[in-house]
């Protein structure tokens, strides 16, 4: 297998020296299992070691190489760099979110909106530990599994429109993530939940675009996530219209 | 800090009756209306038809919903683009307009013989 010839261009930010994001271009060779991900290693080991970006495991796993790859979020990790040969590759941070330096993104406003829908097992009062664990069935576990699968690598928030024009959408992550505990069996904590979720800044602000779903790497489907839960909002709201005087 | 929004499921649940409307009794009623032989949709047959109090809701139904349908959409589309009119006046505006074409079927559905 012969080497192949690519360009890459990336985007490079050192708030010491510049005002505004530049673009540098990088030409290397690679063998044909490189990733994005290997190259941009490529060139901070052997090229240029100002480079600065965020990766940890190369399995899809950790979430955290997420960039613009040619305008589409991706996991770096994963982005086969042949798949694109012999056009150019351009690599961006992921956008909508502040650029702290070069491909690493700001991502405290994602943490913030994370931490509002508790995403944790709650419960009303906790069962002593002498009285075991919670059991679940298989089918229970089937009922939330997918929606578990999330890494948060933020891609869904690079893809969303919504987020971009409205940087208060709660987003498509988080609220899959309330999905996935207001699903488990085991949670009580619901009600907390939809005081956020079904709050204008959570799933009213969706408008259906389904760009989360179809960028997902681990195949979460938070545009379902979104859409069943307002399907259940605005049945209990029904509900309660029609019969006041039921559970408050 | 977040606060329920209750005025959202209202509309989106006109939206999404409206969708199922559009989708499944819109469609239905072309392909009866516009494809029966014409004795079976003749003048007087229709007359007769409408008098029916179920049929004059359904025909209420069939133009009142899909309007709230549009309404929304048109709404979300025009966000999706980037307009932001500022204190919902959008959304008066096209609601209002659900509701205005609401009440013309609902006049012309009251007074059809
Ligand atoms: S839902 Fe998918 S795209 Fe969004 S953060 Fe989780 S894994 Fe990433
Ligand atoms: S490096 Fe962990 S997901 Fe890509």
């Amino acid at each position: 297998m012969s080497a192949k010839k690519i360009t890459m261009r990336v985007t490079r930010y050192r708030p010491e020296q510049e005002d505004a994001p530049t673009e540098q271009a990088y030409e290397l060779e690679f063998p044909d299992d490189w990733v994005v991900l290997d190259a941009l290693n490529y060139i901070k080991d052997d090229v240029d070691g100002t480079l600065t970006f965020r990766w940890s495991c190369r399995m899809g796993i950790c979430g955290s190489c997420g960039m613009m790859v040619n305008g589409e979020p991706k996991l770096t990790c994963a982005a086969f760099l042949r798949d694109y040969y012999p056009a150019e590759i351009r690599v961006e941070p992921l956008q909508y979110f502040p650029i702290i330096r070069d491909l690493v993104i700001d991502m405290t406003d994602f943490l913030h909106k994370l931490k509002a829908i508790t995403p944790w097992i709650v419960r009303d009062e906790e069962k002593p530990l002498a009285e075991g664990e919670y059991l679940q069935t298989p089918a229970q576990l089937a009922d939330y599994k997918q929606f578990s699968m999330c890494i948060n690598c933020m891609l869904c928030y690079s893809a969303c429109p919504v987020y971009g024009h409205e940087p208060e959408f709660i987003g498509p992550a988080a609220i899959a993530l309330a999905h996935r505990y207001n699903l488990d069996s085991r949670d009580e904590g619901q009600e907390a939940r939809q005081q956020v979720i079904a709050s204008s800044e959570g799933i009213w602000d969706c408008t259906l675009v389904g760009e989360c779903t179809e960028v997902c790497p681990k195949r979460v489907d938070p545009a379902m996530a979104i859409q069943r839960t307002k399907v259940a909002t605005t049945t209990e709201w029904a509900k309660s219209m029609l019969m006041p005087w039921g559970k408050q | 800090m977040y606060e329920v929004n209750k005025t959202e499921p209202f509309w989106w649940g006109l939206f999404s009756l409206g969708g199922v409307v559009a989708a499944l009794f819109v469609p239905i009623h072309i392909i009866m209306v516009g494809f029966l032989s014409a004795e079976a949709v003749g003048y007087h047959q229709m007359v007769a038809l409408v008098g029916n109090p179920l049929i004059k809701l359904y025909l209420f139904t069939l133009v009142s919903l899909p309007l709230f349908h549009a309404a929304h959409r048109l709404r979300f589309a025009l966000k999706d683009l980037g307009l932001k009119v500022a204190g919902g006046l959008l959304g008066v505006f096209l609601y209002g307009g659900a509701v205005f074409g609401t009440m013309v079927a609902a006049y012309i559905v009251a007074t059809l013989p």
